[in-house]
């Protein structure tokens, strides 16, 4: 079957079996492999994406239901030469260690705080709890994401 | 003159974040090969039966299905995973064979592999093979062992018994004031890394290279060449990116065989990922604990002996590391105490479920609840303060070194190295503020019984027996240092850096660390039971002073001195006013090797203290506060160190309340997913709080540092085991089971309170 949509700004149309998730075809056929796969069941959030501004997870959703939604991944949230304010925070907090349920947390997060800059700790824990991180016990990514909020209250295009 | 380095103990930022926060790592399902072809492997959906035959003649018949590959496909004898760890002999028996040839001894051992163009196809294909498998009785549990023989031959499910002894046992129960008797249990968990694992083969017709090593990737290797009957040198393997190692990750898995030998035998690269699923009834399972162990002390609370017997569930065979937890369990029992007699067995019984091998903190974990449950039992037993009696018998540091129990059939002695254990009970205490939350022990506040608890550990890190390092000089005057460490997401290449930017002065951002792939030195080790800052930066230190040495010999020629008269500074070689950069020096090629050598553990220690809440109308505990101190003799970065803490502890409460790898009585894993298996969440647990303190640098290494990353893990179960019985003292619950989920903590409250009416 034919897809298109708009991938990290840019337009994007390939053939897939109707079976192909979205994380599959983003990362097989499009080759944006920071969105990472670690459950396919929708559990852990590694493959999380955002689709018009909403966190999905990539696993959950035919690469078909993507037609001519606006789709973006971690690599459309991040620069090349600098880190965001979420990355910076992520870093600065070591919020990250083997990086690889990472890309599931900086969208997942900055769906959240572009949605609620405000969100308070509970607020971040509770959404961010869909999320699975093996290595940091989330101490420091919440850490993180309580420092970025101040990013978000100033400006409205992150993305 | 530039200012001397200094990076070590600094809280550097690391320079692995740059690509994973902008999603440019890379690992291993993000290498592709031209021609590549996928593989997926048909797995026992049996726990225990006789093979007798495989027909795959309907799958071959769709479209993109190349092959499928069974025993008789690989090798007119089946290779055996061999021990990396304890090769004794007595296991051979018991070495898994690389896919399923006679026997299927668990659900999920491989039976069959099958390659096609893509992994969609390759699995549709699983649909179509018919496997005959003559059932046989099912073993899942100590209570029904006899049910069926794993390895007729062998005559017993009983692989082996270690055995940990120390002092006259006997002597000492015989004229103890105070015995006590226990039965503890622990449950089957695993690492549950968050990358599943995977591997990318290529046979070129002389040389084959696998992409997603991890951890012991040189062992791996001889391992692999020797199985496919290959020269060690015409077998590659390279680490790229891992997401998350903990014990289980890199160790030799049938798969580190099958898709190397698919690749051989197709004559194109072949690719496989593992699913969760897959991950689940494949990959290590951990910590499956029964005991019945004694305790005796004096009516004072000195405690003078341990013994009992311990049976680890060890599933369907040995595997790699398979014996170090039921090896831990027995030895490491006493933990920071000063216990003199001690006669410890532990079995290591074989059952239809998925083989065992080591999660962080291996049979520590087990052991540690175990013993922290049997000293506060005891100190209620007596009538004595729990602080107290931890204080009348953790080692002393003048007691250092202190010789723990020796264990057979092999490995022998150890020895604690240094530590002054009671100053880190005492502060843990003032950090959490023990003297005042006490008062909140056993109180009912808004429906919650509030709980306290406080508990020691040691932790042993930095395995021998050596490890490499190679330092070359670039054309540009950076360093490159290739080690036989490796990486599985903790930061290794920014602490490394820190260390050989502080021993060869060369600026930070001109080092380049590279780990773990087998053709950066000539023999590593890898990464585990904590070992690669101790083990491999102190392999750095030395390299570093033979590069200096080299540099100088090199400047002197050049420059028209004697060698002692040239000055580094990391980036020139000086001799009075001329000078030279080391990028023009390294004109000349400058590269140096190294290896350190090691035959003492390093023993890390400290204490953790928590309080928390309990419902007793649902069971469920919170964790209100939970604060760790340890000890790691020196800090490389606070901030990469600290982060191993607070992981590991929340690692070690999943396994404490949550996390449970549950079979049924036909061998069948009723928790394959993570809907099912539980991991902690970031809701769980918010307050977790860690210390690391440099009070006893480790005399066996010139950094001075012990392995610390698995100390978080090693108390937890003890102490939230002795945090809800102190909640609970009114009804006299006693935990002496893991998990403590919230149907079994209220099954407890249900039991205690029909006891009292009764």
């Amino acid at each position: 079957m034919k897809v298109e949509f708009e991938l990290n700004g840019t337009r994007v149309g390939t053939d897939v079996e109707a079976r192909t998730t979205l994380a599959d075809c983003i990362r097989d056929q499009f080759k944006q492999t920071g969105t990472h796969l670690a459950c396919e069941h929708g559990v852990c959030g590694a493959c999380t994406v955002l689709i018009n501004g909403q966190a999905v997870r990539s696993c959950l959703i035919l690469a078909v239901q993507a037609q001519g939604e606006r789709v973006v991944t971690l690599e459309g949230l991040s620069r090349d030469k600098s880190l965001t304010p979420l990355q910076t925070a992520f870093r600065k907090h070591h919020a990250l260690q083997c990086g690889f349920c990472t890309p599931g947390f900086i969208t997942t997060a900055h769906a959240l705080l572009t949605e609620e800059p405000e969100a308070d700790e509970e607020r971040i824990r509770d959404v961010l709890s869909g999320n699975l991180c093996r290595c940091t016990g989330y101490v420091p990514i919440i850490q993180a994401v309580l420092e970025a909020r101040s990013a978000y209250a100033q400006t409205d295009d992150q993305e | 003159m530039r200012i001397a380095n200094s990076y070590i103990g600094q809280p550097i930022e690391r320079t692995e974040d740059l690509r994973f926060l902008r999603g440019k790592g890379t690992y291993v399902a993000d290498i592709n090969r031209p021609r590549q072809l996928t593989a997926v492997i048909l797995r026992s959906s049996v726990a225990h039966g006789r093979l007798r035959g495989i027909d795959a003649n309907r799958a071959l018949q769709l479209r993109g299905v190349h092959r499928i590959l069974t025993a008789k496909d690989f090798d007119t004898e089946i290779p055996r995973i061999a021990l990396r760890l304890q090769p004794l002999s007595d296991l051979e028996p018991f070495h898994q064979p690389m896919i399923a040839d006679q026997k299927v001894r668990y659900v999920g051992e491989p039976v069959a592999v099958v390659v096609a163009e893509t992994a969609a196809i390759a699995e549709d294909a699983l649909d179509y093979i018919a496997v005959d498998i003559e059932p046989l009785p099912v073993v899942v549990s100590r209570e029904q062992a006899d049910a069926a023989l794993l390895f007729e031959q062998h005559g017993t499910n009983c692989a082996i018994t270690w055995k940990a002894s120390r002092g006259d046992a006997e002597a000492a129960f015989k004229m103890a004031e105070y015995v006590r008797r226990e039965r503890f249990k622990v449950q089957r968990h695993a690492a549950m890394f968050m990358e599943l694992r995977g591997f990318v083969a290529d046979w070129d017709g002389q040389t084959l290279t696998v992409w997603g090593a991890a951890k012991t990737a040189w062992y791996n290797r001889r391992l692999l060449a020797a199985s496919l009957r290959l020269p060690t040198e015409a077998v590659e393997l390279i680490e790229l990116d891992v997401g998350g190692g903990f014990g289980s990750r890199g160790e030799f898995y049938p798969e580190d065989y099958l898709i190397p030998a698919a690749a051989k035998v197709l004559g194109r690269p072949v690719k496989w990922n593992e699913d969760r699923r897959e991950h689940m009834i494949a990959a290590n399972h951990a910590r499956e604990v029964d005991c019945e162990v004694e305790i005796a002390a004096t009516r004072d609370g000195r405690v003078l002996g341990l013994r009992g017997q311990i049976w680890s569930d060890i599933g369907a065979y040995v595997r790699t590391n398979g014996s170090v937890g039921p090896r831990n369990v027995a030895q490491y029992m006493s933990g920071p105490y000063a216990i003199e007699n001690i006669e410890l067995t532990s079995s290591m019984l074989l059952t239809n479920k998925t083989p065992t091998g080591t999660y962080r903190g291996p049979g520590r974990f087990e052991t540690d609840f175990i013993r922290e449950r049997m000293l506060d039992l005891m100190a209620k037993d007596l009538n004595i303060d729990r602080l107290e009696l931890r204080r009348r018998n953790l080692v002393a540091d003048s007691q250092m070194p202190y010789p723990l129990a020796s264990i057979s059939p092999y490995d022998g002695s150890t020895e604690l190295d240094s530590g002054d254990y009671h100053a880190v009970f005492d502060r843990c205490l003032a950090e959490f503020d023990w003297k005042t939350k006490e008062e909140l022990s056993g109180r009912l506040i808004d429906g919650y019984y509030h709980g306290l608890a406080v508990g020691s550990f040691i932790e042993g890190g930095a395995a021998g027996p050596k490890e490499q390092a190679r330092l070359v000089l670039e054309p540009d005057g950076s360093l490159s240092v290739y080690l036989g460490s490796s990486s599985v997401g903790q930061g290794l290449e920014t602490v490394m850096a820190q260390i050989a930017a502080d021993a060869t002065e060369v600026p930070y951002e001109k080092i380049r660390v590279l780990h773990g792939s087998t053709s950066h030195v000539k023999e590593g080790y890898g990464s585990y039971h904590s070992r690669s800052t101790v083990m491999g930066g102190s392999a750095i230190l030395l390299a570093a002073e033979k590069l200096k040495q080299s540099i100088k010999a090199s400047a002197a020629k050049r420059l028209g001195c004697a060698a002692e008269a040239v000055v580094l500074d990391g980036e020139h070689a000086r001799a009075g006013n001329r000078s030279m950069t080391f990028a023009e020096l390294s004109d000349v090629p400058i590269e140096v090797e190294a290896e350190f050598f090691n035959s003492k553990q390093t023993w890390a220690y400290g204490t953790h203290a928590a309080h928390v809440a309990v419902d007793p109308g649902t069971g469920h505990v919170k964790v209100l506060d939970y604060m760790a101190v340890e000890d790691v003799g020196r800090t490389i970065n606070p901030a990469t160190l600290h982060g191993q803490a607070i992981g590991s502890i929340v690692q070690g409460l999943g396994g404490a309340f949550l996390e449970h790898l549950v079979y049924d009585e036909n061998g069948q894993l009723l928790t394959g997913s993570f809907a099912d298996y539980l991991l902690p969440t970031a809701s769980d647990f918010p307050k977790i709080r860690a210390l690391t303190v440099e009070l006893k640098p480790c005399p066996s290494n010139p950094l001075g540092a012990k392995g610390g990353g698995e100390g978080g893990i090693i108390p937890i179960g003890g102490i939230m085991a002795n945090a809800v019985a102190d909640a609970l003292k009114h009804l006299n619950v006693q935990p002496m089971e893991l998990p403590l989920s919230p149907p079994r903590v209220w099954a407890l409250v249900e039991a205690a309170k029909a006891l009292l009416a009764s």
